[in-house]
């Protein structure tokens, strides 16, 4: 503590020096923009090249979805775009197919659901919320989003090799991704793929640490743990599941390396292709399997755990009313991030593992639906007899609850080994995933982006077109996805390029072009809010510097806060971040930063209490730190 | 004409938003400076989730009943209809969960929006109901693993002596079987260096038990009997997955799983029951593979028990179809293996046994 101490006031002199023009940084374009060790700088980085992906992403999943949609379809007019991916009887290949299947899933999980929304919003909302300057180490967070920027352009490069990107489904799972033999994208596509996926890790580890650091160290005076928003324990515990995790990932990906490239045979085994019975003994495809959900599982995690700590915070701003059970959903982030290193092998029940294996992971997998469930109930407690303003950040909000409601409802039978038997790999658990993780996590990233909007770029969205790109895409989302689960209780196995060859699945054409159009529409839905994005950014209504009338930390610094964050001193903390709507109090929110000497007419008894801690300059509260 | 028509669908529904846009903007500048709390809309967003509760709920009980049978499968084994009725008791459970909870929260949403003369309920934690809705769904949850379990154990339990075994091996696109034979009723052995475009087995022949075995690109199957299936790769990942008999099980290359099961309804039954002549049963791949994923289809028969029979004695033993690969035999077996395969007439039952 001491030593941040003088760090901080080391900071203040500093910025009292420029602290009349936060704009006029010393340095140049470079180093203000692009190499930049602000934290709100690489937040907006990592929220442009995520933004970038999204659109990426959802365009190859329409792409793919036209072909599932309309079969029948001519797509010559794409030929301009795809070339030789067009086949000349005018229809999608079957291969690319199969590698836009696994781009979109390699590139919505890893590039927009956990470079672009952990990476904006841990980046983003740790300094400002705990009230620290920057991160711990600014240099280690701008390598971060460049080793992310280095991943993106591998990944980028591989759809332009004639071999096509990697299309082995986004688990990659070997032989099919060792073997150039078995499908084209398993040549340099599936190489350019583990060199970004190598990259985006080391990436992820960078920024992983610096967030855990960051949060442990440099909390400003008063904000001990059980005053961070909820925003910032989520942030904390997506990080420390990454910084375990994605090793692992690392791992996998390298002995695929070995066997791709050096002939080792950790995961191939008695094969034989092409014509040829490969040299390749005792390996085992499963071994990959195991490592790849060790990750693979956590990951699911570390996207929806940001979204679920910035709905926390949206929703309660936004009801006026503290969060139900602050505690309780710490307690819940803590044991959703215990139990996701333990549940891995639900996605292996009929993969041939030992089925007594996947009775203990379906016990364990159904536990975990627990603090999912408590979860769900505290959002809908804190919405009960509140105050509700519809900004667009609350309806996104209340989108993910809802999302996280649906989608988490059908991972019951998915952990349910004996039914997912017959629902595994069919369209069942794509409408289960995508619910719960995809749309959940990418309405977190949404609300996210319209709450923090105003302290992003000083300036406000437009609330309207918000509400257009609300009800557009929540609608879409869920006329995309929730048709999907008729269409796998039917059995309809996923990354099926078409389903013509069985009497079985000849059914469900009219269910799936709903939902290619549905997809269309929602695709669509996503350019106003494009269009909302950047011409707020320049042209939007000046916001004011707490719009939303919240108590957390970030909304006390400027307009737009400049290196550093805020001018003078950082703010003490003397309060938890949920005082809404307090009995007794003037209006309907206590910052923060208000002592409890201040408002002796709304303290409860044992807050009272706390007054004799505090002390006018705030240098008391250094009292109250020392004794947790 | 398909695409163009959506191209142009989506500028027009682009440029319309893009005029109420700027409408709008401009009336909220002619009004002058904005509330900062809420405005009108409010009440509308508010309105509008209950439309949308209404609806959507609406629609999906509609349709989950009215298409019942479009998106069921019929059952044709003993453990389909088990983790049949584990799955719409799951669903009974998670359904009425699931309309309570998203009522519940729509209606807050309507009922608690923004009013200037109303505060909110500082309510910052219960602990009794935090504790209820802990141990509730916790024990609603330990009955649904418990049943499940039950299930699962008894589906993956070794499967009798005197089950059906049949081979069943994946490949970069189709499925191939491989039945013991009628004489001796056991698999050969195979060895994966020895497959080539003919013997696409692998067949060891060095092994006697390999001569009578027979392959077939039909799954036949009895009726009412345990039939173990023993699933192998060749290349990559493979998954046998048989939608009305409620079986799936990966094909591994290097490792031989397997899954055992008990089929209930004849082809022709399930025709009649269906009331649809062309129907038949189809096994489908469900691992991503390659190119040809999509197309891994093999039929599917389910015979009388004395039908089935019949059909095994009528096929030919896979060394009778390739005799050249007699010589693979060692020599003191070839006379037994012609014997066996059926390429030479037995010479007398007791004189066969004597080789064997």
């Amino acid at each position: 503590m001491a030593t941040t101490d003088i760090h901080i006031h080391h900071d203040v002199h500093h910025h009292d020096d420029h602290g009349h023009d936060e704009h006029h940084h010393e340095g140049n374009f470079w180093t203000t923009y692009v190499f930049s060790q602000d934290h709100k700088v690489i937040a907006k980085q990592f929220l442009i090249t995520g933004i970038f992906w999204a659109l990426f992403g959802g365009i190859l999943s329409v792409i793919f979805r036209l072909q599932l949609g309309f079969p029948e379809a001519n797509l010559a007019w794409l030929k301009p775009v795809l070339g030789q991916w067009i086949t000349p009887e005018n229809k999608l290949d079957p291969e690319f197919y199969l590698a836009l299947v696994t781009m979109h899933g390699t590139i919505m999980v890893f590039f927009v659901l956990t470079a672009g929304l952990s990476g904006t919003f841990s980046n983003f909302l740790i300094p400002l919320q705990i009230g620290a300057r920057d991160m711990a180490s600014g240099f280690l967070n701008m390598l971060s989003y460049w080793f992310f920027f280095l991943s993106s352009v591998v990944m980028l490069t591989s759809f332009f090799l004639e071999t096509g990107p990697a299309a082995g489904g986004w688990t990659v799972y070997p032989p099919l991704s060792a073997l150039p033999q078995a499908i084209k994208g398993s040549g340099t596509g599936m190489t350019m793929w583990l060199v970004a996926m190598a990259l985006f890790i080391v990436s992820s580890l960078l920024g992983g640490i610096n967030y855990i650091t960051t949060v442990i160290n440099m909390r400003t005076n008063g904000m001990s743990f059980t005053r961070l928003p909820l925003t910032i324990w989520a942030f904390f515990f997506t990080a420390i599941i990454g910084v375990l995790s994605f090793p692992v990932l690392f791992a996998a990906a390298l002995l695929l390396i070995f066997d791709r490239s050096f002939g080792t045979s950790f995961y191939l085994s008695d094969i034989f292709i092409g014509g040829e019975a490969l040299p390749h003994t005792g390996g085992s495809p499963i071994l990959f399997q195991h490592l790849f959900w060790f990750l693979g599982h956590p990951e699911v995690y570390i996207v929806l755990l940001p979204a679920l700590g910035i709905s926390s915070e949206i929703i309660a701003t936004n009801s006026r009313k503290p969060i139900f059970g602050y505690k309780a959903m710490i307690g819940s982030m803590l044991f959703i991030a215990i139990l996701s290193f333990i549940v891995w092998a639900h996605h292996m029940f009929v993969t041939g593992m030992n089925p007594f294996l996947g009775s203990i992971f379906m016990l364990l997998t159904l536990i975990i639906a627990v603090p999912s469930a408590v979860k769900i109930f505290n959002y809908v407690t804190t919405l009960w007899k509140g105050n509700i303003r519809f900004t667009p950040g609350m309806l996104f909000s209340i989108g993910l609850v809802s999302f996280f409601l649906t989608g988490g409802i059908t991972g019951i039978f998915l952990g349910n080994s004996a039914i997912d038997i017959q629902l595994h790999d069919t369209y069942f658990v794509v409408a289960h995933f995508h619910l719960v993780m995809g749309s959940a996590s990418f309405f977190g990233m949404l609300a996210g982006i319209y709450h923090w909007f105003p302290k992003m770029f000083g300036r406000m969205m437009n609330d309207k077109l918000g509400y257009i790109h609300f009800w557009l895409t929540f609608v879409g989302v869920y006329l995309v996805f929730f048709p999907m689960h008729y269409i796998g209780i039917a059995g309809f196995p996923r990354r099926y390029y078409t389903w013509t060859n069985f009497e079985t699945f000849s059914g469900f054409a009219d269910l799936n072009m709903l939902v290619s159009v549905a997809a269309i529409v929602t695709l669509s839905a996503q350019f106003i809010f494009l269009f909302n994005f950047f011409y707020s950014m320049f042209r939007g209504r000046v916001a004011s510097a707490n719009p939303w009338n919240s108590t957390t930390l970030e909304w006390t610094t400027p307009r737009n806060p400049g290196h550093g964050n805020w001018p003078g001193e950082i703010p003490s903390v003397y309060r938890w971040p949920y005082d809404y709507s307090k009995p007794g109090a003037k209006d309907d929110f206590i910052p923060q930063t208000i002592p409890y000497s201040e408002t002796p007419e709304s303290n409860l008894p044992h807050e009272n209490e706390l007054i004799k801690l505090e002390s006018s300059n705030g240098h008391g509260a250094i009292i109250v730190e020392g004794k947790h | 004409m398909m695409s163009l028509i959506i191209g142009l669908g989506v500028i027009l529904v682009l440029v319309i938003l893009y005029m109420i846009f700027r409408v709008a903007n401009l009336v909220t500048i002619a009004k002058g400076e904005k509330n900062d709390r809420t405005d009108s809309s409010n009440s509308l967003n508010a309105a509008l989730f209950i439309v949308f509760m209404v609806v959507s709920l609406g629609v999906f009980f509609w349709y989950s009943f009215e298409y019942f049978e479009d998106y069921t499968l019929p059952i044709a084994s003993i453990h389909g209809a088990w983790t049949d009725t584990l799955f719409w008791i799951t669903m009974a459970v998670t359904v009425i969960a699931f309309s309570i909870i998203s009522i519940v929260m729509f209606v807050f949403i309507y009922q608690y929006r923004y009013k200037p003369e109303r505060r909110a309920k500082f309510y910052p934690d219960n602990h009794y109901l935090e504790l209820a809705w802990t141990i509730i769904p916790a024990i609603v949850l330990a009955v649904l693993i418990f049943t499940g379990l039950r299930a699962w154990n008894d589906i993956t339990a070794p499967a009798s002596e005197e089950a059906e075994v049949i081979e069943i091996i994946g490949q970069q696109f189709a499925w191939v079987t491989r039945y013991p034979g009628v004489k001796d009723n056991t698999l050969g052995g195979h060895n994966y260096k020895l497959i080539d475009a003919v013997n696409e087995f692998g067949l060891d022949l060095r092994d006697k038990n390999t001569f009578d075995d027979f392959k077939s690109l039909e799954l036949h199957i009895p009726k009412g009997k345990e039939v173990l299936l023993k699933i192998r790769a060749k290349d990559v990942l493979h998954s046998v997955f048989l939608p009305h008999f409620r079986v799936k099980m990966d094909a591994v290359p290097g490792m031989t799983t397997q899954f055992k099961f008990v089929a209930t309804k004849t082809t022709q039954e399930m025709r009649d029951e269906l009331g649809n002549q062309n129907f038949n049963y189809e096994l489908a791949c469900t691992e991503i593979c390659g190119r040809g994923h999509f197309s891994m289809r093999m039929p599917v028969v389910v015979d009388e028990p004395e039908a089935y029979e019949a059909w095994k004695k009528g096929q030919e033993a896979w060394l009778k179809q390739n005799p050249d690969y007699l010589k693979q035999v060692p020599e003191a077996l070839r006379e037994a293996a012609m014997i066996k395969s059926g390429m030479q007439k037995d010479p007398g039952a007791g004189v066969a046994e004597v080789k064997n």
